[in-house]
């Protein structure tokens, strides 16, 4: 019966189908992880621009408009056309094979949700070749400043930023609806809600956020788009509009946005630490059901970062309460993980490494995380650098060190060829090294008053900015052995096995790279949990036969 | 090489212990309509608050709201919910017929209300631009109108499904998510009815 599963004499699929409207996700999954790369370069650049700036104190590098227009574009392309795309990569690439699918629910929408994303992309990067620039108000766009348009043009800057995130949204919406519907229909037979992988919980979890939050800023950048060019008076107080009600929608969303962000990273520390410590998951129901805690709570503490806005007392106390809290699911996966790790025999290879380093900054960015939510310290440094510091370790810090552990953990999967271990070492001393002497600096400039968003600033901040400026540019190394890595593994790097990490779950019970549809037919049984790591027993039925047959199949030439 | 779609469920058990596995579609569109929801909740707390905060609410020269017409159109559309619903019950029992005439009068209750707001429209004092009474009620009735719009041309699509041979079975999925669109599209018009031309005083 097995061997029916994996059919040999397939003809190898051409390369050129990365170039189509293919519907296979695994095709999309590779599609959104480069393009989201090649964005990354981008707004990677802006960023080593920003930091050029920053090195000396006076405003000589770049004109204070192109500056504005620098950060802007800087923030929106990281995080619209970085952070989300490539996660909804991961997502793609993970949660079919996780569960036994075939493919997502619904291909065809999963395709043009990708081809959005180049879509927006151009359009925003293209901002920056009309008249007046693109925008510049900062990525959250606030009005009054996001309503002057003083060129007059219809087509400005601004109006296609805001056209932008809301194609970005309407994209992210069809992924939501899509990867919703395939974990809840599509688990294998005998995968029960707590025999699913956390990856899958928190997919779950953040892509529920995404549903919940998203319409909210749609409606919002729609209203600011109505009141850029169509003279509406939404958000214009002369007209009786009231500019803090976009706060309202922008952070409704975008406040849950940076759980959309983290929780799937949460999925894949769950995922890398019990591979290797040789453990199973410490906790495994709490971990995942906190996915869930962090998305109820993570819909009540927007008003955060409205403290100095002008908004009522009794909100600021129940925000600040609010955004504690989410401190307790976030502290049970913390010390989850910790408590796999201990006594674990621990392998330090490069998903371990970027994993370990990833947890490492999000802990500090927790622990500022806490000090930002007093609204007295917030009021204090509001603003600041110390904002930038925090945000940015959550982001670089956590996330993308646990995309990076993600992508070289999963790489031999889905490409059949094996990382090479050194380059994704210096990979990863760059990247550690490079973000900590980065965004720790900006918390000490920030306590001292530096604001964000200035191209010039008081000497007394010139040394922090320095080291700042020197591991950004660390930063901008570190992406060139990954990258070295990336292609050169892929083009000639040795043939991976089915299970070259010796890791637990479905997606190592198939063929490096997979079939197109998965397991076709024979998707095995679920008997067990997950991370069943040094307790023996199989996680699927008839699994001795099932990697007897790869093995064999990996034997043949 | 784009690869055909594998008919939905047929390959492969989906699920837990591998039972149904055919209403993927229905199943994502009630998902859908949920995050749609959010939406409407969106620009409803946003009228809310600039009712609430505003100084002068009306524009110079506008009264109040005229609720006779809008009256008569939430009667209309709230039958043609009951519309919808019986011309399921045709299709469930079999009575294409049947179903096709009731989808037919739910699409022409729909038609008609969307002429009724066209018409409201059209002799109002006050326009787009009229402060934020003028932007909230244009964006609700308007964005409402759309939805409306939206329905009315998804109930074409089932009807010309209903015709093709060998549709009528996979076609119901899509009767039921039109109807379930048709139900919110109501819902929210009911709610919007309250808020605009209930609440009046300020």
């Amino acid at each position: 019966m097995t061997s029916a599963t994996f059919p040999s004499s397939e003809p190898k699929p051409s390369w050129t189908r990365y170039f189509s409207f293919n519907t296979d996700a695994k095709v999309i999954g590779i599609q959104y992880i480069v393009l989201s790369f090649f964005y990354f370069l981008i707004g990677g650049l802006l960023a080593m621009i920003i930091r050029g700036e920053l090195i000396t104190p006076a405003a000589d590098l770049v004109d204070r408009t192109v500056y504005n227009g620098i950060y802007t574009m800087h923030g929106t392309i990281m995080l619209f056309l970085f952070i989300f795309p490539v996660l909804n990569g991961l997502n793609n690439l993970l949660i079919p094979t996780m569960i036994g699918a075939p493919d997502m629910a619904f291909p065809r929408l999963n395709a043009v949700a990708f081809w959005l994303v180049p879509i927006f992309g151009t359009l925003l990067i293209a901002s920056f070749f009309v008249p007046g620039g693109p925008a510049y108000s900062g990525w959250w766009s606030y009005p009054p400043v996001s309503l002057q348009n003083p060129l007059g043009n219809l087509l400005s800057g601004q109006g296609l930023w805001i056209t932008a995130v809301a194609l970005s949204g309407v994209s992210s919406i069809m992924g939501a609806v899509n990867f919703v519907t395939t974990i809840i229909r599509m688990r294998a037979p005998g995968m029960t809600w707590f025999r699913m992988p956390v990856f899958c919980w928190t997919a779950l979890a953040a892509q529920s956020l995404q549903l919940i939050g998203l319409p909210a800023l749609t409606g919002g950048a729609v209203m600011l788009l109505f009141d850029l060019i169509a003279g509406t008076s939404f958000y214009r107080p002369e007209g009786g509009g009231d500019p803090v009600l976009y706060q309202h929608f922008f952070w409704f969303y975008s406040h849950p946005a940076v759980y959309v962000i983290i929780l799937p990273v949460f999925g894949v520390f769950s995922e890398l630490f019990p591979v290797y410590a040789r453990k199973p998951l410490f906790g495994y129901v709490y971990v995942a059901l906190a996915s869930f805690i962090i998305v109820g709570l993570g819909l009540i503490v927007w008003v955060h970062h409205m403290f100095p806005s002008g908004v009522a007392q009794w909100m600021r106390n129940l925000f600040m309460v609010t955004t504690m809290l989410i401190a307790v699911p976030t502290g049970v996966k913390v010390f989850a993980w910790l408590g796999t790790l201990w006594r674990g025999k621990l392998r330090l290879t490069t998903p371990m490494l970027f994993c370990l380093g990833g947890l490492f900054n999000f802990v500090f960015a927790g622990i500022t995380g806490i000090m930002l939510a007093t609204v007295p310290v917030d009021i204090h440094v509001s603003n600041t650098y110390f904002v930038v510091g925090h945000f940015h370790y959550v982001i670089y810090g956590a996330a993308v060190m646990g995309v990076f552990a993600a992508i070289y953990h999963w790489f031999p999967k889905f490409t059949g060829r094996m990382p090479y271990e050194g380059l994704g070492k210096v990979h990863f001393l760059l990247t550690f090294v490079g973000a900590n002497l980065n965004f720790l600096p900006m918390h000490p400039a920030g306590l001292m008053g530096m604001p964000r968003r200035v191209s010039s600033y008081d000497p007394e901040f010139a040394f922090w900015n320095v080291l700042a400026s020197l591991g950004a540019f660390l930063l901008g190394v570190s992406i060139i052995p990954f990258l070295l890595n990336m292609v050169s593994s892929w083009v000639r790097g040795p043939k991976a096995t089915h299970n070259p990490w010796n890791a637990i779950g479905l997606e190592w019970l198939l063929p490096s790279p997979p079939a197109e549809d998965n397991f076709g037919e024979h998707v095995p049984t679920v008997i067990s949990r997950p991370y069943g790591y040094g307790l023996g027993q199989p996680l699927v039925e008839n699994q001795a036969a099932i990697e007897r047959e790869l093995t064999l199949q990996e034997a043949t030439p | 090489m784009t690869t055909a779609i594998p008919p939905t469920g047929s390959i492969t058990p989906h699920g837990e212990g591998g039972e149904g596995h055919a209403n993927h579609s229905l199943t994502g569109f009630i998902i859908f309509l949920c995050s749609e929801s959010v939406i409407f909740l969106a620009f409803f707390s946003g009228y809310a608050v600039l009712k609430t905060s505003a100084l002068n609410w009306l524009p110079a020269g506008v009264e109040g709201l005229e609720w006779r017409m809008p009256l008569i159109n939430t009667i209309v559309l709230v039958s043609s919910s009951g519309t919808i619903w019986l011309a399921e019950t045709f299709m469930a029992r079999g009575n294409l017929w049947g179903f096709r005439a009731l989808w037919l009068l739910t699409m022409a209750l729909g038609g008609y209300f969307l002429y009724g707001q066209a018409v409201e429209w059209s002799e109002l004092a006050f326009g787009f631009t009229s402060g934020t009474f003028g932007g909230t009620f244009y964006l609700l009735t308007g964005f409402h109108g759309l939805h409306v719009a939206t329905g009315v041309l998804l109930m074409a699509l089932m009807l010309i499904k209903s015709f093709l041979p060998g549709n009528y079975a996979k076609g119901e999925q899509g009767v039921q998510a039109t109807s379930l669109f048709w139900h919110f599209v109501d819902v929210i018009w009911i709610i919007l009815f309250v808020l605009i031309y209930v609440w009046q005083r300020h």
